[in-house]
């Protein structure tokens, strides 16, 4: 299966430029750069059916095509690279495998949207990552791939790191923008959308790390290509980051089309000691959880909306026989309680009280109307709430309950674990 | 202009007004917690929501734009189920400690539950544990970040009104804590406002802290007295339980909505300054250190003022005004003095200090009236300070003096020397002050709050002040005084009541025709030029 994103991974030094510009390095940016005019690579990128791989699965092209023509104002990219989605690791390996494609993705964009600078907010605890990128920085300023006249060309381009101070929340767009902006991190209100006001209250345009990297590849070797790649409306590979009980746990670059049986038993080798699968979370802890007879849908964005679940962040978290669903309810809830921003009330109290109210349950001291309340506790917070972190508790601890009901019924009935 | 419907009712508004401004101009009441008309939304309370027709989710009624066709229906059994939902929210780590809470009456928890809320509780969790309960964040106000619903409108109000940003909300998730920054003190000019904005228990006055229930007040419109903005406000009282507070009967004042004036605001000075209405008042007429009644006080007025007035010595007597009296209160001056007495020596420029002011609502000079003043005895010469020198020369054989403390603005010695060379020093003041001491005769005269009448701010603008109560003791509206010595100068300016004498200012002036009370109502007019 051909390699796009990950296509230098393990290479000795592929974090390097010399190492970058053996393969059509900064090609693309060039091409770009002399040969394209911004719209022909807005279009480009629209027919390639490039989504936003953060999670949302937003295509990429049209949020380009959003930022307005005729506003005097500064434009920026932001890079979200504040990966905090239990069960993702991708955007880690980018930046420090290869950090030069993002670099290269960074330019394009920018010439696309017309910005002259973007800012790569980095996850606080990714230090590596925040150094290798940096290293990358500087060696594209000194080859002048960065900075003023990129390539000879008249174009500039400047590329700022902030890392993040290790809070979830600041990976949804617009608390990342408040949190570049020297605020608490905190969602803002919708409408105006970042592409028309964004940071410091100007147009911008907010990508995952991930999605740039796809970005220079599409420029050299067409949006054609790069659709036939994908499924339905979704075009290229993404990264799988796989974890839990399998054989294989890691990363794995594959098409958007396959099927989630064959992530688990073909590429990261099944379950071990020869246990049967329970549960799989498709893509990041905010993801519905799907249940064994479910995983043979296929890994796409529409796809597993169809559904109920979502695509995420290509997080997969598999779960065998062992596990005890009221756990892992629990540690979901837990974490979304410890990561709620506390702007507003739904989300706020209401994490808080599902984590409390299935710890009660775990521990065995659950009473029948703890089970009874829960799912409408749950689904009071979505939908309810300013961003899409409410929506996620909704979804994720409703889909254990929903689910897995007799094993939650089962702790407050026999007031022991099943497992 | 779009058009729209809520409830069943139209209405047209202008593009970019929000859902909750349209209704709240309809009558329709949309609960509310963090949004304030005042301040920039923050949409964060989620109470507000409410249905649009063709979308899927309830939307937020304080942020979202009105739109043509638009149709809102905020009674929804969808909408009514949302507010409930909010509201147990809210309460899931709220301490309910509404009994020992002294927003209890007023608190929007309390209020929206009794109307929207009324569930079984499905709370068995140990509530998160804050910090700070009764804790003193500054000198007049004191939080508690238990009962705080994170609502905003103080750290809004403290960056976008007084621009002093001493709140924030710190931490997250259910461990957010409303607190003032690190070695900050919520310690502004307009630092009581926040309490007013609070919609719960978070923070209370410390200076009405316990000392009443809030539904016992009774409310009295009024302006408030302390400077020339002539912010609008309430008197908030209670006489039904004067062992209570040691006979006071003022609890409080609080402000009231004027968008030309002061908006939804008072500064801190005008908030706490009232405790002068129920303390240290002058209450019966006093003749050297005998109380004595009206009769015999204006008896010994008048007989002062006739053989002056037979000898023709108009010029031995001194009227100095206040522009601390309402309108009416001067323009029997003026009726009384100037022209039927025709006293040439009646002005109300004692040449105070100005005090400190700002660019918002603190103005130097602290007369509720000047303007009125001006407008009804003009600035003629001799002014004030020129009376009083003649007086203390020994030129004036009766000074007539309202209220102002001549020790604080002349100094003892003057004060002293008038007492000695001044025939009679007739004192008509509301509460007890240095000058009391050297007057012949003390009259004593009520408090705004006592009072019917109205006030020229410094915008020009007559706003009118209603009583609360009775005046204190023996103690009379400062006309009312001279229309009773007005009898005994045998020519009565007689009036049933400050309508009347506002009916004939009306008439006289220029620049009040066209005004009344019904009029100036209580929002106030602004002086013809």
């Amino acid at each position: 299966m051909e390699k796009i994103i990950t296509r230098h991974f393990g290479q000795e030094n592929s974090h390097r430029l010399e190492n970058y510009l053996k393969d059509k390095g900064y090609e693309a940016a060039r091409k770009a750069l002399t040969q394209m005019t911004p719209a022909q690579i807005i279009e480009e990128i629209k027919k390639s059916y490039l989504r936003g791989l953060g999670g949302a699965g937003f295509a990429t092209g049209m949020k380009w095509g959003f930022i307005p023509k005729n506003n005097p104002k500064p434009k920026y990219l932001v890079v979200n690279g504040d990966e905090g989605e239990p069960g993702t690791f991708k955007d880690k390996y980018i930046f420090e495998q290869d950090p030069h494609a993002l670099l290269e993705g960074i330019i394009i964009t920018c010439y696309a949207i017309g910005s002259h600078k973007a800012y790569v907010y980095i996850r606080g605890e990714y230090l590596k990552s925040i150094q290798i990128l940096q290293g990358a920085i500087d060696e594209a300023y000194k080859n002048e791939f960065l900075g003023k006249g990129i390539m000879g060309t008249s174009c500039d381009c400047d590329v700022v790191i902030h890392p993040g101070a290790g809070a979830y929340i600041c990976g949804e767009e617009t608390a990342l923008l408040e949190s570049l902006e020297g605020k608490k991190g905190f969602p803002r209100l919708k409408p105006p959308f970042p592409a028309v006001v964004g940071l410091f209250g100007c147009p911008t345009v907010i990508n995952n790390v991930e999605t740039l990297a796809c970005v220079a590849p599409i420029i050299l070797n067409g949006s054609e290509w790069f659709f036939k790649l994908g499924y339905a409306n979704q075009g290229g590979n993404r990264i799988f980051c796989v974890s839990g009980h399998v054989n294989k746990p890691g990363i794995y670059e594959l098409p958007a089309g396959i099927t989630l049986r064959e992530i688990i038993y073909e590429h990261a080798g099944g379950i071990p000691h020869g246990r049967k699968l329970k549960a799989v979370i498709p893509g990041g802890i905010s993801a519905p959880v799907l249940t064994a007879d479910e995983i043979d849908v296929k890994m796409d964005f529409d796809s597993l909306k169809s559904i109920g679940s979502m695509a995420g962040s290509g997080g997969i978290i598999v779960m065998d026989d062992t596990t005890d669903m009221v756990w892992a309810a629990m540690i979901a809830a837990r974490f979304f309680a410890h990561e709620s921003c506390g702007q507003c009330s739904p989300c706020r109290e209401g994490s808080g009280w599902v984590y409390n109210n299935l710890k009660r349950i775990y521990h065995e001291i659950g009473r029948p109307h703890d089970l009874a309340n829960l799912p409408g506790i749950v689904s009071n917070i979505g939908g309810n709430t300013i961003c899409a972190f409410g929506d996620a508790v909704t979804m994720s601890v409703g889909s254990y309950v929903s689910k897995f009901r007799s094993e939650f019924e089962n702790k407050i009935k026999e007031r022991v674990c099943q497992i | 202009m779009p058009n729209l419907t809520i409830d069943g009712k139209k209405i047209e508004v202008p593009a970019g007004t929000t859902i909750i401004q349209a209704a709240d101009k309809l009558g329709i009441d949309i609960p509310r917690y963090c949004y304030h008309p005042a301040l920039p939304v923050a949409g964060n309370c989620r109470i507000c929501m409410v249905e649009v027709e063709k979308q899927a989710k309830l939307q937020i009624a304080c942020y979202t734009p009105v739109a043509e066709g638009m149709v809102v229906k905020t009674t929804s059994p969808k909408v009514l189920e949302a507010r409930k939902t909010v509201l147990e929210f809210l309460l899931v780590n709220h301490p309910v400690d509404c009994p020992v809470c002294d927003q209890a009456g007023e608190c929007k928890l309390q209020d929206y539950y009794m109307e929207h809320g009324q569930y079984d509780s499905r709370l068995a969790d140990v509530k998160v544990k804050k910090e700070k309960k009764a804790f003193s964040i500054g000198p007049t106000v004191m939080l508690d970040q238990e009962r705080c619903i994170l609502c905003t409108r103080c750290v809004r109000f403290a960056d976008n009104i007084t621009k002093t940003s001493e709140f924030g909300v710190f931490d997250r998730g259910d461990h957010s804590q409303l607190d003032v920054y690190p070695g900050k003190q919520l310690d502004n000019k307009y630092s009581g406002n926040v309490v007013d904005i609070c919609p719960v228990g978070a923070l209370t006055d410390k200076d009405f802290r316990f000392k009443c229930r809030v539904w016992y007040l009774d409310k009295t419109n009024s302006i408030c007295p302390g400077c020339s903005m002539g912010c609008n406000i309430t008197v908030e009282w209670d006489k039904t339980r004067p062992h209570q507070h040691k006979k006071a009967r003022v609890m409080r004042l609080k402000p009231r909505l004027n968008p030309d004036v002061n908006d939804y605001w008072m500064c801190d000075v005008g908030r706490y300054d009232y405790h002068f209405i129920d303390e240290n008042r002058i209450q019966y007429p006093q003749l050297k250190d005998e109380l004595i009644s009206w009769g015999k006080a204006i008896g010994t007025l008048a007989q002062t003022i006739k053989p002056l007035q037979d000898a023709g010595r108009m010029d031995r007597i001194g009227i100095i005004a206040s522009a601390k009296l309402t309108n009416e209160d001067l323009f029997v001056i003026r009726k009384l003095f100037k022209d039927t007495l025709k006293i040439s020596q009646v002005d109300f420029r004692v040449g105070e200090k100005p005090g400190d002011s700002d660019n918002f609502l603190i103005k130097a000079d602290k007369n509720p009236n000047t303007a009125g003043a001006l407008a009804i005895l003009g600035d003629s010469q001799p002014d004030a300070q020129a009376i009083i020198a003649k007086a203390k020369q020994g030129q004036i054989d009766l000074l007539y003096v309202f209220g102002h403390d001549l020790v604080k603005l002349f100094g003892k010695d003057t004060v002293e020397q008038i007492y000695k060379n001044v025939k009679l020093f007739v004192f008509q003041c509301s509460n007890i002050n240095d000058t009391c001491g050297y007057a012949h005769l003390i009259l004593p005269s009520s408090v705004y709050a006592e009072k019917e009448g109205t006030f020229t701010n410094c915008q020009q603008r007559v706003q009118r002040i209603w009583p609360a109560f009775f005046p204190l003791g023996d103690s009379k509206g400062d006309w009312e005084i001279l229309s009773l010595l007005s009898e005994q100068l045998g020519a009565p300016i007689k009036y049933r009541g400050s309508q009347e004498v506002f009916k004939d200012i009306a008439g006289t002036m220029s620049a009040f025709s066209q005004m009344s009370y019904e009029k100036i109502a209580d929002q106030g007019m602004v002086l013809k030029k």
